[in-house]
C-alpha cells in the first residue's frame, strides 16, 4: 500500500501567522524566489523533528528577515540592526536550556553588526546564527552590503563595487574561522537542490549542537535575493553559481561538535538568607563606640594630601571607617578628576554628627600634608583655629600661617623607625586622635582586624603600632 | 542596622544584588567603572551573570535580552557610552522591558574629562533615543541612595515595565559613605505573561514593529499613559529648611548636597534659604515647584553643574509665574558652598 503523504507546515512555524498585518496570514512576505523562505522552512522542520520547538527562541533581526518572529512557533525577540548576537547571548545565558537562534543578513551581520558576531563567537555562546549572504540589502531596497561582489551594480554603487574605494566582499565563515572558541562553521548555498540538501544537514548539526549545548555554530548560506538583484528567480539562482560561489567557497570550515564538552552555567543564588550570607552581613559594623563628649574637635573636615603610593587614600578611609564606628555621619571622598594632576593625592574625609552636605572639604578645619606641595597648597584653605599636621620628615619649610594650630611631626621617620614607610599612613591616623581627641587609639587598634582585613597579623601588629606612635608623638609634643 | 563604608558605585551594585538582579552587562568607563569591577567580583559570587560586554552598544543590547527573558538586568555607564546606549533604551522602552542603567556622569560634551558634571540630564531625560517615550529617573544624592534608589529602581522598572535610570555624578559615585544595607528582596514579580523562557507557555514575542500606522499610535498613547501614571504616583523630593524660606534653591545630585551645606551656612548670616531637591528627574516634581511660585519668595535660584538643563525644567513648571535665576558649573568643578552663599547674597541683596 502506498504510503500516505500529509502536506503541511512543519510544527516549528505557527499554525496561523498572528503577529502578520492585513489579510494573507497564510503565506510569508518574502518575493517568490528569496532564499529566506527556503531556510526559514529547512530551521522549523529540524526544531520539529528535534522535538525542541517548545525550547526555541529565535531573534529577529533588522532586513527582510525582520518579521521571522511572525513565523516561528517558538519565544521571540526582535532585535536592533546588527545586535542579534549581542541579545542571543544574553537571552542563552538567562535561559541556559534553551536553544538560542540568531538569524541575521548580511547588512545587519557583517556590517553594522561586525564587532557583535565576532565577539559572540569569540566567546563562544551557545547559539546557532544562520547567516543569509545574499550580497546585498534586501530590505532598504537594494543597496550595497558587505558581502556585495567586485563591480556588481547595487542602488549605492550604480558605477558596480569599486574595491579600491569600497573595499573587497567580506568572507566572514574565513573570519569567523579564525577564532577558537565557534565548534561548527559552514557555508552552504540555496540555489538548487543537492545544495538545499546540505544545507539542510549543516541546520540540523547546528541546531543540534545549541541543544546539546556545545557552544556557537555559524552557517553562512548563500541565498537569492531575487528583487534587489532585479532577476528572475531562475536566473537568481544561477547567479549564486556563477558568481557568488567563487567568491564565497562551499567549505566545511570547522566541526568540532563530537569533541566538544556541554556548556554548563550556574544557577543563580536568589535566597535572602544566602544572599546575606554571601555578603557577609554578619561582619558588617554594627558597633557604636562611646564619642567622648569633652572632645578638642566636634567635628572634622579633613584634606589628606601627599605624594601618591604615602597612603593618603588609606589614611582617609581608616579615618572614616573610624569615625563610622563611633556612629559619627563620615563620607570620604578622593581626589579625582580634573584634580588628579603631577602624581599628587588628596582625599576629603568629613566626620560629624549632622548629615554630611558636600563631601569635598573645600574649608577644611584640619589638614595633614605629608609632602611640600601639599603644605603650600592646602595651607591656605583651613579655616581660621584649624589644625595644620604636616609631614616634617619630608617637609622643611615653615607654614605661612599663624592663625592655626600647627603639628609638625616627623610621620614618614616615624614609619621608617618601625621598619616600613608605609605605615606612614597609620602615623598620621594616630596624630588625629590625639589632635582630635575624637578617637581611641585603643578602639583603633581593636578595629585593625576590619581596617585590614585579610592582613597579615605581622602587618596589623605594625600598623597598630604606627597607630600608637603617632598618638604618642602628639600626646609628648604638644600637650 | 548593619553598615559598611563604601563607594557610592559600590552601594549600586549592592543594592542591585539586593533587589534580585540576576545579571550584569557594561561596558567600562570612568567615572563608573567600579560598578563594573563590584559587579564582577560579586556576581560570580551568587551564580548571577556578569558579562563585560565588546561596547556599550552590545551591553544596552545584553540588558535588552535579558529582559525580554524576565530577568532584572544592571547596567552602568557615563555619558559617552550613554550616547550609545540610547538606541537600545528607546527599543528597552518601546518593547516595555524593565531595565536599570546606572549614569555616573562626567564632562562633556565629546570625550570632555572625567570630572564630576551633569551635562547628560537633557539626552537621559528627553529620550536622548528615538521616538516618543520616557525613561524614570532617579538622582541618588549619597552613597546610601545609590543602594537604596537602586533597588527602588529595579522595582519601578517591573511595576511599570520601562526602563529606570540611576541618574548621579562622578562625585556621588566615587565617594565613600556608611552605607546600611537594607534586607534583600524576598519575592520577585512574576513576568510570566510576556517573558520568554525558552519553553511551550513562554512563545512570547518581545518586539517594537507596529507596521500599522493606527496600531503604532495605539501603542504611543498607551505609553503616554503609562508616564501620566508615573508622573501622578511616583513624585519624590527632598525638602531642606523650606518651610520659612525666602529663598529657594533646587538641584539635585552632588550640587543638593553642596545647597545642603550653602543652606547652613546662610541660615547663620541670617539668610532665610532653604533648598528643594528632586528625588526623581522624571517624574518631575512639577507641582512642588509650582507651588513655590505661590510662597511670595523673593528668589529661586537653580544650582547645576550643567548648561542650564535643569533650569529649563523648573522653569516650565512655574509656567512664567515666577523665573529662576541659574547658578551653574561645569567642565569637572562643583560648586562650593561659599560660592552659593555669596551668589544669593549678590543676586537678591541678601
Ligand atoms: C540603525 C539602523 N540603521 C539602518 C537601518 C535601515 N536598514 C534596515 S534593513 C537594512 C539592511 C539589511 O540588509 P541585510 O542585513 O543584508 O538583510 P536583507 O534585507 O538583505 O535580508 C538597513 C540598512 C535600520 N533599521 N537601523
Ligand atoms: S528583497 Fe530580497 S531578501 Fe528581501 S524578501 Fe525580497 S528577495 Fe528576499
Amino acid at each position: 500500500m502506498a504510503q500516505k503523504t500529509i502536506l503541511r507546515k512543519p510544527r516549528g512555524f505557527i499554525d496561523v501567522y498572528k503577529h502578520k498585518p492585513g489579510a494573507e496570514k497564510d503565506r510569508t512576505h518574502y518575493c517568490p524566489g528569496c532564499g529566506h523562505g527556503i531556510l526559514h522552512k529547512l530551521i522549523a522542520e529540524a526544531l520539529e523533528d528535534f522535538d525542541i520547538v517548545d525550547k526555541t527562541i529565535v531573534i529577529s533581526p533588522v532586513g527582510c528577515s525582520v518579521f521571522a518572529y511572525y513565523y516561528f512557533h517558538t519565544g521571540n525577540l526582535q532585535v536592533p540592526h546588527g545586535r542579534a548576537p549581542a541579545v542571543a547571548t544574553s537571552v542563552s545565558r538567562a535561559n541556559p536550556d534553551s536553544v538560542v537562534i540568531s538569524y541575521q543578513g548580511d547588512g545587519d551581520l557583517a556590517a553594522i553588526g561586525g564587532n557583535n558576531i565576532l565577539q559572540a563567537a569569540n566567546r563562544g555562546e551557545n547559539m546557532v546564527v544562520f547567516f543569509v549572504n545574499n550580497a546585498i540589502y534586501g530590505m532598504t531596497g537594494g543597496q550595497m552590503a558587505p558581502t556585495t561582489l567586485e563591480g556588481q551594480i547595487t542602488t549605492t554603487t550604480p558605477y558596480g563595487r569599486n574595491v579600491k574605494t569600497d573595499g573587497y566582499p567580506i568572507q566572514v565563515c574565513e573570519i569567523i574561522n579564525q577564532l577558537t572558541a565557534p565548534v561548527y562553521v559552514v557555508r552552504t548555498s540555496l540555489h538548487d537542490m543537492p545544495n538545499i540538501r546540505k544545507t539542510r544537514a549543516a541546520v540540523r548539526k547546528a541546531i543540534s549542537n545549541a541543544r546539546d549545548k556545545k557552544g556557537f555554530s555559524f552557517v553562512e548560506v548563500l541565498s537569492m535575493c531575487p528583487s534587489g538583484w532585479k532577476m528572475d528567480s531562475v536566473p537568481a539562482q544561477e547567479w549564486i553559481k556563477e558568481n557568488m560561489i567563487p567568491r564565497f567557497p562551499l567549505e566545511t570550515f570547522r566541526d568540532d561538535s563530537e569533541d566538544t564538552p556541554a556548556i554548563e552555567r550556574p544557577v543563580p543564588v536568589m535566597d535572602p538568607d544566602e544572599v546575606k550570607r554571601i555578603l557577609e552581613y554578619s561582619a558588617l559594623s554594627d558597633s557604636n563606640l562611646e564619642k567622648n563628649p569633652d572632645a578638642a574637635f566636634e567635628k572634622v573636615a579633613v584634606r589628606i594630601a601627599g605624594f601618591g603610593g604615602q597612603g593618603i587614600m588609606s589614611a582617609g578611609i581608616a579615618l572614616a571607617n573610624v569615625g563610622m564606628e563611633y556612629g559619627y555621619n563620615v563620607s570620604w571622598l578622593p581626589s579625582y578628576g580634573p584634580e588628579m594632576r603631577g602624581g599628587t593625592a588628596n582625599c576629603s574625609v568629613k566626620i560629624q554628627s549632622d548629615t554630611v552636605g558636600a563631601s569635598e572639604c573645600t574649608e577644611p578645619n584640619m589638614v595633614i600634608a605629608m609632602n611640600q606641595p601639599s603644605l603650600e597648597k592646602f595651607e591656605k584653605i583651613l579655616v581660621p583655629g584649624g589644625a595644620l599636621i604636616y609631614n616634617s620628615t619630608l617637609i622643611d619649610i615653615e607654614p605661612t600661617r599663624t592663625d592655626v594650630e600647627v603639628y609638625p611631626i616627623p610621620i614618614t621617620g616615624i614609619a621608617d623607625e618601625l621598619g616600613n614607610t608605609r605605615v606612614q599612613s597609620m602615623v598620621s591616623v594616630g596624630a588625629f586622635a590625639a589632635v582630635t581627641e575624637m578617637f581611641d587609639p585603643g578602639e583603633i587598634e581593636n578595629l585593625m582586624t576590619s581596617l585590614f582585613k585579610g592582613k597579615s597579623d605581622k602587618v596589623m601588629k605594625l600598623n597598630e603600632k604606627a597607630v600608637r606612635k603617632g598618638y604618642e608623638y602628639v600626646k609628648e609634643n604638644f600637650s | 542596622m548593619p553598615r559598611k563604608l563604601m563607594k557610592g558605585n559600590h552601594a549600586a551594585v549592592y543594592g542591585a544584588i539586593l533587589a534580585g538582579c540576576q545579571a550584569y552587562y557594561g561596558y567600562p568607563i570612568t567615572p563608573a567603572s567600579e560598578i563594573a569591577e563590584a559587579a564582577s567580583l560579586l556576581f560570580p559570587k551568587f551564580g548571577r551573570t556578569f558579562l563585560q560586554a565588546e561596547s556599550e552598544v552590545a551591553a544596552i543590547n545584553m540588558v535588552y535580552g535579558a529582559a525580554g527573558c524576565g530577568l532584572r538586568v544592571l547596567t552602568g555607564s557615563s555619558g559617552p557610552g550613554i550616547s550609545l546606549k540610547m538606541e537600545g533604551i528607546s527599543y528597552c522602552a518601546g518593547s516595555a522591558l524593565p531595565c536599570v542603567i546606572v549614569d555616573i556622569m562626567r564632562g562633556g560634551p565629546g570625550l570632555g574629562n572625567i570630572g564630576p558634571e551633569q551635562g547628560d540630564y537633557n539626552q537621559v531625560l528627553k529620550g536622548g533615543g528615538h521616538g516618543n517615550y520616557k525613561v524614570i529617573v532617579l538622582a541618588p544624592n549619597s552613597a546610601q541612595e545609590m543602594c537604596d534608589l537602586t533597588m527602588l529602581a529595579f522595582e519601578l522598572a517591573d511595576k511599570y515595565r520601562n526602563p529606570v535610570f540611576v541618574l548621579t555624578d562622578g562625585v556621588i559615585g566615587q565617594m565613600m559613605e556608611a552605607v546600611e544595607l537594607p534586607e534583600p528582596v524576598t519575592e520577585l514579580p512574576d513576568k510570566s505573561e510576556w517573558a520568554v523562557y525558552g519553553t511551550a507557555d513562554s512563545r512570547h514575542l518581545i518586539n517594537s514593529i507596529y507596521l500599522d500606522h493606527d496600531d503604532l499610535e495605539r501603542w504611543n498613547r498607551e505609553l503616554m499613559k503609562k508616564y501620566e501614571i508615573i508622573q501622578k504616583n511616583e513624585v519624590r523630593v527632598e525638602e531642606y529648611r523650606i518651610d520659612d524660606a525666602e529663598i529657594v534653591t533646587i538641584g539635585y545630585g552632588s550640587s543638593s548636597r553642596v545647597l545642603r551645606s550653602a543652606v547652613d551656612i546662610a541660615r547663620e548670616r541670617g539668610i532665610k534659604l532653604g533648598m528643594l531637591r528632586p528625588i526623581t528627574l522624571f517624574p518631575f516634581p512639577v507641582d512642588e515647584i509650582a507651588e513655590l511660585a505661590d510662597r511670595g519668595l523673593t528668589g529661586i535660584l537653580t544650582v547645576e553643574m550643567s548648561d542650564g538643563q535643569l533650569v529649563d525644567d523648573v522653569n516650565l513648571a512655574l509656567r512664567g509665574k515666577m523665573i529662576s535665576d541659574l547658578y551653574n558649573r561645569m567642565g569637572g568643578n562643583v560648586p562650593t558652598a561659599l560660592e552659593i552663599v555669596e551668589n544669593v547674597s549678590e543676586l537678591y541683596g541678601v
